[in-house]
């Protein structure tokens, strides 16, 4: 069974504005999925119509098999969702704003309150429980959307960009609290703009561009299709210029940094025995960053060029 | 969702709504207070005098229940639609449209709120006017049955204005040029009676007449019901019928999701 189902999806708001041209999504039950794409490609308004926020002008979606339209009731209970923007009322204490949300939710005042506690605890915001929600900082805000989104033990959790203008410790716990709620069974689709997050988390990704799904498939199966890999070596004293290796593209980045972009299948040894050869030393090695950043300008080119092109 | 979980969620909805205006009373509570006391201070002492009987009774005793009347039809109307564009305008109304909650408890949740306000505020302005006046209450059933009815309309009525409005603006406009005419000129501070044609019968199209004069009904024994040849049944019906169509329109609404949805 899949953890969310998308078949022809259209959307067009008010005024006219095509946001989605018709895109199908299966989401496997279990999965970690990436849903990424260019600002304004879709992403909230698709992650809107599955939770109710938006309507849809026509097409077919179901959450863990049950229809939206159908049994609406049923397939919003295994939904939870972290939206792009704050959505809470900030002059509200957290702990309130939490706890109200799983009352919505129809949960037991008992319930409502161990898993807000819960929640509340495993993402660090316990004893912000009785402060007002605005005078906590953007990363706290976020977690209580996180804490929001789970209160009622969903089943399939939608993450709109969660770790948008979050610090890199926060993004971390971020990720291995996804990680660990995945691990236990809940499915996760998230949105993001940071490759190396989706690289890094999800398991299968759907690139969406201009309202069409332009590539969806497994995340390793992307990055084997990968051309070309960006190396860069750390070096031990400076140089100046470079010696001319056939075949190698090598760049200077600065005088104790090189870098080289090698085609898929051409090995590393030759590089360094050729770079040993012309005494640089090399003290470290790393891959650069973003493979997948390239890989993603590559399928979102066309609509970039369109619209550069275009009239002005 | 089963109804007991309906339940649930009401009583969320009721919490939060009674919690956010007792948090900010100050704006609430307090300012009815105040002016029912100016009113005694103005009309009551210096004013009141020179006018005279209002029929039987003091220009006072006359104008209380149709005061505290004004206080519940303007409290339950503001709760309502401030309390309910400030969670569109915040998008925490996107809080509630996640979740397997059916509208009508959301439209129930939201007019409940504002009844608890209308009748909390309702019972501030009796217990000043008592310090000030002595008030006999002739039919308290029907007091509160028509206080009642009367703050569920309203309450309506600030839900709708809400569902429209699309700045804070547009929540102000509906208050000040239709609802404050309606109620100075539904019969608070004076007798229908006293106007000629044709004011007396275009009053008669004004429904807060009704519920204000079905109220001093309920307080005086007497009103310009009788006079004007109106069955207090009539008077109620009439404000049946009203919220009848309110809140189906309201629902209409929130199912199409005119204003909460994009
Ligand atoms: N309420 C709305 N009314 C009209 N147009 C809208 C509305 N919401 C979004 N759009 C438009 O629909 C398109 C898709 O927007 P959407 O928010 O889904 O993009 P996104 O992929 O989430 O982008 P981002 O990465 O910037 O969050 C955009 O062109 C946007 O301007
Ligand atoms: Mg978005």
């Amino acid at each position: 069974m899949s953890a969310l189902s998308i078949k022809n999806l259209k959307k067009v708001y008010q005024g006219g504005l095509e946001a989605l041209r018709g895109i199908d999504l299966e989401v496997e039950k279990g999965d970690f999925f990436a849903l990424l794409g260019p600002n304004g490609a879709g992403k909230s308004t698709t992650i809107g119509i599955i939770s109710s926020l938006v309507t849809k002008s026509s097409g077919k979606v179901e959450i863990l098999g049950i229809d939206i339209d159908d049994n609406h009731s049923l397939a919003k209970k295994k939904l939870g969702v972290v939206g792009q923007e704050v959505n809470f009322n900030q002059f509200e204490k957290v702990g309130d704003i939490i706890r109200n949300q799983a009352g919505y939710y129809g949960l037991s005042f008992r319930e409502a309150r161990e898993n807000t506690m819960y929640y509340m605890k495993k993402l660090d915001i316990w004893d912000k429980r009785n402060e007002q929600a605005r005078k906590l900082s953007g990363g706290m805000k976020r977690r209580i959307m996180v804490a929001k989104a789970l209160v009622n033990k969903p089943e399939l959790l939608i993450l709109d960009e969660p770790t948008a203008g979050v610090d890199i410790e926060l993004r971390r716990s971020l990720w291995d609290f996804l990680t660990e709620i995945n691990n236990s069974g809940t499915s996760i689709i998230l949105t993001t703009h940071y490759l190396e997050e989706a690289e890094r988390l999800c398991r299968n990704i759907a690139i969406i561009d201009n309202g069409e799904i332009v590539e969806n498939t497994s995340m390793q199966e992307l990055l084997t299709r990968l051309e070309v890999e960006t190396f860069v070596f750390d070096l031990q004293e400076d140089i100046s210029n470079l010696p001319k290796i056939e075949n190698y593209e090598l760049r200077i980045e600065n005088p104790k940094k090189i870098s080289v972009t090698i085609q898929k299948g051409q090995g590393l040894n030759e590089i360094f025995s050729l770079l040993s050869n012309s005494g640089i030393k090399i003290a470290s090695m790393r891959n650069e960053t973003g493979r997948l950043e390239e890989l993603f300008l590559g399928l979102v080119e066309s609509t970039i060029k369109e619209e550069n092109h275009g009239p002005h | 969702m089963d109804p007991i979980e309906q339940i649930r969620a009401l009583a969320t909805i009721l919490r939060k709504e009674i919690h956010r205006f007792m948090r900010i009373w100050m704006q609430t509570l307090i300012p009815p207070a105040i002016m029912i006391m100016l009113y005694f201070v103005i009309f009551g002492e210096i004013i009141g005098s020179r006018i005279g009987k209002m029929g039987e009774f003091d220009y006072m005793q006359f104008m209380v229940p149709g005061l505290i009347m004004m206080s519940v039809i303007s409290n339950s109307y503001s709760n309502v639609v401030s309390s309910f564009f400030g969670q569109k305008f915040a998008r925490s109304v996107e809080e509630l449209l996640i979740t397997p909650l059916p509208n009508y408890i959301i439209l129930v949740g939201w007019v409940l709120g504002g009844v608890a306000r209308g009748l909390m505020v309702g019972a501030i302005v009796t217990v000043v006017s008592l310090f000030f006046s002595e008030l006999t209450v002739a039919n308290w059933p029907l007091a509160i049955f028509v206080v009642f009815l009367t703050s569920v309309l309203f309450s309506l009525g600030g839900f709708l204005n809400a569902l429209f409005a699309e700045s804070f603006d547009d929540i102000s406009i509906i208050p000040t040029f239709v609802l404050q005419p309606l109620i100075y000129l539904g019969g608070v501070f004076y007798s229908i009676t006293l106007l000629g044609e044709p004011f007396r019968t275009i009053s008669l199209a004004n429904p807060i007449l009704y519920m204000v004069n079905s109220f001093r009904h309920a307080i005086l024994g007497a009103s310009d019901l009788a006079s004007l040849g109106i069955s207090l049944n009539v008077a109620i019906g009439m404000i049946l019928f009203f919220i009848a169509l309110f809140s189906s329109i309201s629902l209409w609404l929130l199912n199409t999701g005119k204003g909460i949805r994009s």
